[in-house]
């Protein structure tokens, strides 16, 4: 089920399947210098959503939490992918110390960023935000898509196409 | 030998020394865990400067302790990888400046292989010297990984968590349940009034792998933590931690059987929790397996484990030049290659 309002896409999934099918969706429209920010609290899915999201654009690393390690990269797609996690970190001014800000401004690859609010003020202006919900069942999450900055306002105009 | 280890890869400086890979003469570790605490976690920023405010102090400390001057030393080794390139960088030129100035051989040394090296420390004269071949599971905050070790620097990754490790789980589900950070300590201690069976738990256990999952429990423990009426965080903490170690040890048991070894090493900051170590001695029995775990101050981090991993690589011909780097992530399965 999904559902668009402002910009926002809301999409429900039942299963891992669905969250599969998202993750593939999602993979197609990005390329290289894109930036996603996972929203969502502990035991949400973030880490779930990033391997379906890996394993879509095509890498077959294995994908494991980031939250002490700070920084994965993931080869063997079309571009690097970089799994973050800022759990650990107490402010924007850390985000240094983890390499994060040079591989924003590098724009060489993917980033996925797990507890993005942590170095809210180091985040680039283009992103998309995916909040992630458990809801009741045991894998049925609400996957909410909000467009930050121009690229991602640009691709949203297209969303009830794509997704 | 006296070799002078030195470990700052995360939140502990510390340096050792250690005669012939076996026999501690010095540990000093300066925590940070008091700093941390306030943050519910390791702060990157935080621990490089830390270090650097340590490392002097740390290193005297570990020379006066072991009654032993920079000219009786023999070789330095240090944590080079992986790690917090901040935290590395800290340790790594402290060793190289003092190679250089003494003209010592330096070797750069693998975290979770330093780990693993705790089991060889100051044997117990009672009991079986650790050896190899054995399977190993290294658990800690940030590594839930299952080796075959065939022999010194010969690894095999078995394998890992999928997501979460185990020691990440204990910080994250102390926090849902209300509890102190770090993590361990506080579920073992709140689980000893609990009720093991209370709250029922999924296992992760991935069948038909060697690999670990414990990001569903983690979602699992929140729900019931939010549940109304919610369980006793005793009970809650109990029920966590049993399902944690029951996978963790009918894994690692599988795992010896299947390549056909009679050890066992346990190693990582997780190796301290007493349940884990009781459930895992017990289904060792069970099998006729001989279990070795690393007294509890080494299983955390310290240098003397890194000060023996520094020797055995040094008696194996393996030796680093001052262009030592830091490596902010490499698999032990690499060295496994080399």
């Amino acid at each position: 089920m999904t559902e668009q309002t402002e910009g926002k896409l809301s999409v429900f999934v039942a299963s891992l399947e669905e969250t599969e099918r998202l993750a593939t969706q999602l993979a197609l429209l990005l390329r290289s210098g894109d930036v996603l920010c996972l929203r969502g609290g502990l035991g949400a899915g973030k880490t779930t959503f990033t391997r379906a999201l890996v394993a879509a654009l095509g890498s077959p690393a294995p994908v494991s939490s980031p939250t002490f390690t700070l920084v994965h990269e993931y080869p063997g797609g079309p571009f690097p992918i970089w799994h973050a996690d800022a759990y650990r970190l107490s402010g924007p001014e850390d985000a240094p110390d983890t390499g994060l800000e040079e591989i924003f401004r590098s724009g060489r690859g993917v980033v996925i960023l797990e507890w993005p609010e942590q170095i809210e003020a180091a985040l680039p202006p283009d992103y998309l935000e995916i909040r992630i919900e458990d809801t009741s069942g045991d894998d049925t999450r609400a996957f909410t898509l909000t467009p930050r900055g121009p690229r991602w306002a640009n691709l949203a105009q297209d969303w009830p196409r794509t997704c | 030998m006296n070799v002078l280890g030195i470990e700052t890869s995360c939140d502990e400086t510390a340096a050792a020394v250690v005669v012939d890979g076996r026999h501690v003469l010095s540990n000093v570790v300066a925590s940070q865990m008091r700093e941390h605490a306030r943050y519910g976690g390791v702060v990157p920023e935080v621990a490089s400067r830390r270090h650097v405010e340590q490392i002097n102090r740390v290193l005297q400390a570990a020379l006066e302790d072991a009654d032993r001057t920079l000219s009786e030393i023999d070789a330095i080794a240090v944590t080079n990888r992986p790690g917090l390139m901040g935290a590395l960088l800290v340790g790594v030129s402290a060793a190289k400046a003092i190679a250089m100035a003494r003209n010592l051989p330096l070797i750069g040394v693998h975290h979770i292989e330093a780990h693993l090296y705790a089991n060889f420390l100051d044997p117990d004269p009672n009991r079986a010297k650790a050896d190899f071949p054995a399977v190993a599971l290294v658990v800690s905050g940030g590594h839930t990984d299952l080796f075959h070790l065939r022999a010194h620097g010969d690894y095999a990754l078995m394998g890992r968590t999928r997501d979460d490790a185990a020691g990440e789980a204990f910080d994250k589900c102390a926090r849902l349940m209300g509890l102190g950070y770090p993590g361990g300590p506080a579920i073992e201690a709140a689980a000893r009034t609990g009720n093991p069976k209370a709250v029922s738990l999924p296992r992760g256990a991935l069948p038909g792998t060697w690999e670990f999952s414990f990001s569903g429990l983690k979602t699992a423990v929140r729900r019931a933590a939010e549940a109304d009426p919610a369980p006793s965080v005793a009970d809650l903490a109990a029920s966590f931690q049993e399902a944690v170690v029951e996978v963790l040890v009918a894994k690692t048991v599988a795992a010896a059987a299947f390549v056909g070894v009679n050890r066992v090493f346990l190693a990582g900051g997780v190796a301290a929790n007493t349940r884990l170590r009781e459930r895992m001695q017990a289904a060792c029995d069970a099998a006729g397996l001989a279990l070795f775990y690393p007294p509890i101050l080494l299983c955390t981090d310290n240098a003397a484990m890194v000060a023996a991993t520094g020797y055995f690589h040094l008696q194996a011909g393996h030796a680093d030049r001052l262009t030592l780097n830091t490596i902010a992530s490499e698999s032990l399965a690499v060295i496994a290659t080399r």
